[in-house]
């Protein structure tokens, strides 16, 4: 069991309620015992210890704490960890590959589209979710799907070319492998 | 061999792409709230649900009951320990926990430590407390009537409720001015109280260990040093038992310079407690007590020559400091550089009277994204500048052209007594009105009236003190504003550069190592760039005010020169000639009169640790302290054209375009990353961004549901264009950037809005400029200010 509440003992453990949920996350089963009233984006940073899940504003304004639950965009902030029972989990941790990295991140580095970092995890994932969905997106379009995320350091125009340049990247790919053709 | 490409060795100009991100990217930032600490506890804080009340009882006793928690601080407690009190960066005091009463809405007067969150925010909730509510003071006007509340009976002599009364410039010299005036022009506005609001809240940990009573705290502060300073007095702890760490930052924009209660109390419960104690805010905690930004009332005049000739200005200040004076700005200046208003225009006079009060409202006017209160004066000065313009029916970029400092008159005292060392103002408005097509904006305007539409055009320019000191001038608490660099060059010509500054997503990890590339010839990949741990970088005063390329970065510079100088004696050692017979290069020593003979930076810093010469010091190492002679004055020129639907208030950007002078360009992708997102923060004050209070003194504004922030769905885009004068007294010609957008954006989208609205007879809308604001202007044909909240029932 990986679980906060190991490493922090209740002085009556009995007195509190606890679920057993079980989540892939980034492709890995994990089973933690948690309070029904525990954050989403609690467990995945404090039990999980999954850390590039950021809280900013914690009324599902910011979008730091974006993950995707069965590929979809949630913020994790504003749902219990037992909803997430059952489901797959991608966090920024999951986002590349063994050795590579998703073309997203690589976007957002190349078209500098991140200052403090601390929005880009949710940025990232939300972006990652329109372009498996629309893979040749408009620039409204980018900047539509971003809007339930927000950024004070960069502004927007370069995460939307992050997304574009991402796309870009993605469609040659899958031009070179012949998928998606 | 030929010398070194220094754009291939990523040195100054390269737009490099940053070390940084290779962390963030991957979810592997390492934030406040991301350290854990074995045996670590969680702190919460109780905050005020009223404005202002005297505390009649705080009964604790429930929430001690509570399994997991640990202690439970009330201010009596800190009273007790003589730590109720903390003084403020402005040589006011501050309350850590209420004693005897609230001064604002979301003040501290309790916290909760446990072992988790969960249990420590049950724990706050169990406390109960009685208030006995006190008349409440949310705007200047009623600080200062003669039966105002006294807010701060705390202090002695505090008879009302003025900060400070404050007056610099010619008050003679300006009567004079405007007396030989042909016109005078007024305005009048407020510049809304906003918060910088990072993404990231404030938080902490305090770790205490009594066997070395040495204090550990990791913290979101943009200035370790001066927190260790501050640390050190209130905690009474020496200071080379306190070690301040400032881990990555979710930006900070000026809000995490001040110290706050909540670092204070997590401190104090991990020297009680011997455990690690952290404390982590929420947005709301964010929001209603840390240091906001602006909340200034400006009115001014200006007096003018028929021919367009700008005599003499008089500006008045009322600003709102909330329930503690804990501005975070240089001591000398009560209400920061708002003397700096004008400086690009060559004026004769100017007076300026600031008077600061206390109200019942957040403590802590910090500089939000801008050089100590110069966004207030850029807005003022732009704003006044275009109402003197329409008053005189001159053309406003004329008008502009023909009052700017020129290009020649550098160096130029200000009317309020600056020095601007260089600039190319005139060249930078003329790319502007040329960008954004100046010229044929007028039959655009009549054709897009014919379809009942309305354009207007807007200019901003301006021109900013960045990179505090000079020592002369500028301190914080008595501590000279100047800053440093320590260079280790190891002997493979590897290197290890750590600063005094700290940053919170300005790149400082590429940009610093791009400077030690332009000196010593080293690829800037072989630089690793800390700051941040008060243990190892040397003192400094941090990153704000973008002071960090003005200051920091200079003393980089310097202290790579200080390395090449040493280099050079090593060179001259292993090619055995004098050291006058050797001449330099990127990256490489050569004979002058044999340039084939040579060794390169790296084969010098082997020779220092392995093959020096008798008698040399061994190793490749130095330190800087740079105390700049001046300030450094970029320059800027932002012009917005705007549509306004008269049915609605709805205003549209339909182009934006920025001219940016900041000297040289050390990474231009940065620089302008820096430009891009100041031009957002700029674009949120002028449409939505703002924080206000109701009669009773609440905070509307106090989450992200209330206070709106512009998505990527609102904000425009924006076209850039440079111009390059570099300054004059900076080691590589750099001026500061990071907030230049900031400060000059938000006049440009107002004075757009006012040029759509010049038919209907108004003068003002006080921003944001929300579309209910705008059409109530359009349809009244009068001025909409930001009115204050008046008590209606009583």
């Amino acid at each position: 069991m990986t679980s906060l509440f190991e490493e922090v003992p209740r002085a009556e453990e009995d007195a509190v309620p606890v679920r057993t949920v079980s989540v892939t996350v980034n492709g890995e089963r994990r089973t933690v015992k948690v309070e029904p009233r525990l954050l989403l984006a609690h467990m995945i940073r404090h039990g999980l210890k999954l850390t590039g899940t950021h809280t900013g504003c914690d009324t599902s304004n910011c979008g730091a704490c974006t993950v995707l639950l069965d590929g979809r965009p949630v913020k994790s902030c504003t749902m219990l960890a037992v909803q997430a029972d059952g489901h797959e989990v991608t966090t920024v941790e999951g986002l590349a590959g063994q050795s590579e990295l998703h073309p997203v991140q690589e976007g957002f580095k190349d078209e500098h589209g991140l200052q403090c970092g601390f929005c880009t995890p949710g940025m990232m994932l939300t972006a990652k979710a329109l372009l498996d969905e629309n893979p040749d997106p408009t620039e409204d379009e980018v900047r539509w799907a971003l809007s339930g995320n927000l950024c004070r350091c960069t502004g927007y125009q370069n995460i939307v070319k992050s997304v574009l340049w991402a796309a870009k990247k993605q469609r040659a790919a899958a031009g070179e492998t012949g998928a998606g053709e | 061999m030929t010398a070194l490409d220094e754009i291939k060795i990523g040195g100054l100009g390269a737009s490099r792409r940053r070390v940084e991100d290779n962390r963030f990217i991957r979810g592997k930032g390492n934030y406040v709230d991301d350290i854990v600490l074995p045996g670590m506890l969680h702190m919460e804080i109780l905050r005020s649900p009223v404005a202002h009340a005297r505390i009649v009882s705080i009964d604790t006793s429930k929430a001690w009951a509570i399994p997991g928690v640990r202690l439970v601080l009330t201010g009596e407690m800190m009273a007790k320990r003589n730590l109720a009190w903390m003084p403020t960066l402005s040589y006011d005091t501050q309350a850590v926990l209420a004693t005897d009463k609230v001064r604002f809405q979301g003040q501290e007067v309790a916290c909760v430590i446990a072992d988790d969150p969960y249990i420590a925010k049950d724990a706050c909730e169990a406390i109960v407390v009685e208030y006995e509510t006190l008349p409440v003071v949310v705007n200047p006007e009623q600080a200062l009537a003669t039966d105002a509340p006294l807010i701060r009976d705390d202090k002695e002599n505090q008879q009302d409720n003025v900060v400070f009364d404050w007056e610099v410039g010619d008050a003679a010299g300006t009567d004079r001015a405007f007396a030989q005036a042909d016109l005078v022009s007024k305005i009048e506005l407020h510049y809304p109280r906003s918060h910088p609001s990072p993404i990231e809240c404030c938080g902490s940990i305090a770790d205490f260990d009594r066997s070395t009573s040495k204090l550990t705290v990791y913290m979101t502060t943009q200035a370790p040093h001066i927190i260790r300073a501050a640390v050190s007095l209130v905690a009474e702890l020496p200071e080379h038992m306190i070690r301040i760490v400032s881990p990555d930052i979710g930006g900070g924009f000026g809000n995490k310079v001040p110290v706050y209660p909540g670092y204070v109390m997590s401190i104090l419960a991990s020297i009680l407690l011997e455990r690690p104690v952290k404390w982590i805010e929420d947005k709301t905690g964010n929001l209603i007590s840390t240091g906001f930004g602006r909340d200034v009332y400006l009115r001014g005049e200006m007096a003018l020559r028929k021919d367009g000739k700008i005599l003499g200005v008089r500006m008045h200040t009322l600003s709102d400091h909330g329930a503690f004076f804990a501005d975070a700005q240089p001591s000398k200046f009560k209400i920061g550089l708002m003397h700096s208003a004008f400086a690009a225009y060559d004026i004769p006079a100017a007076h300026l009277l600031a008077r600061g009060v206390y109200t019942n409202k957040a403590p802590g006017g910090v500089a939000y994204r801008c050089s100590f209160r110069v966004t207030e004066a850029m807005f003022f000065q732009e704003r006044m500048v275009q109402a003197a313009a329409d008053d005189l029916g001159m053309d406003q970029a004329e008008f502009r052209r023909v009052n700017f400092v020129r290009d020649d008159d550098f160096p130029h005292r200000t009317a309020f007594g600056f020095l601007t060392d260089s600039g190319q103002y005139g060249k930078c408005l003329d790319v502007g009105l040329e960008a954004i097509g100046y010229a044929d904006f007028q039959e655009r305007k009549k054709e897009a009236a014919a379809r009942g539409r309305l354009l207007g055009i807007g200019i901003s320019t301006m021109t900013e003190p960045l990179g505090a000191g000079n020592s002369r001038e500028y301190d914080i608490l008595g501590i000279k504003m100047f800053d440093s660099a320590e260079l280790r060059v190891h002997m493979t010509g590897k290197a290890l550069l750590r600063t005094g500054a700290k940053t919170q997503g300005q790149g400082h990890e590429t940009t610093w190592a791009q400077i030690v590339a332009h000196e010593l010839g080293l690829p800037a990949e072989d630089v690793v760039v800390e700051e941040g741990d008060t243990d190892t970088a040397p003192f400094g005063m941090g990153t704000y005010a973008s002071r960090s390329t003005p200051v920091a970065g200079a003393a980089v510079a310097m202290v790579a020169r200080k390395i090449r100088a040493k280099a050079r004696k090593l060179a001259a050692h292993l090619l055995e000639v004098s050291e006058e017979d050797v001449e330099w290069e990127l990256g490489r020593f050569y004979v002058r009169s044999a340039p084939n003979r040579g060794v390169t930076i790296q084969e010098c810093a082997a020779a220092a640790y392995s093959n020096m010469p008798d008698g040399m010091e061994p190793g490749l190492e130095n330190v800087a302290y740079y105390d700049p002679p001046n300030l450094t004055w970029p320059f800027a020129c932002y012009i917005a054209t705007v549509e306004v639907d008269p049915q609605t208030g709805v205003w549209d950007v339909l182009n934006f375009v920025a001219v940016d002078d900041c000297g040289v360009r050390i990474n231009p992708m940065i620089v302008e990353g820096q430009i891009m997102g100041g031009l957002t923060e700029a674009y949120a004050m002028a449409s939505m961004q703002f924080i206000t209070y109701d009669a009773e003194g609440n905070c509307v504004g106090s989450n992200y549901m209330d206070y709106l922030l512009p998505t990527a769905w609102e904000t425009p885009g924006f076209e850039l264009h440079e111009v390059v004068t570099p300054c004059p007294h900076h080691p590589i010609g750099a001026k500061g950037i990071g907030e230049c957008a900031t400060v000059g954006g938000p006049a440009a989208f107002v004075n757009a809005v006012m040029d759509a609205l010049k038919g209907f007879g108004v003068r003002n809308i006080d921003m944001p400029m929300l579309p209910d604001r705008v059409h109530e202007a359009i349809t009244t044909g009068r001025d909409v200010s930001g009115h204050p909240p008046v008590r209606q029932d009583d």
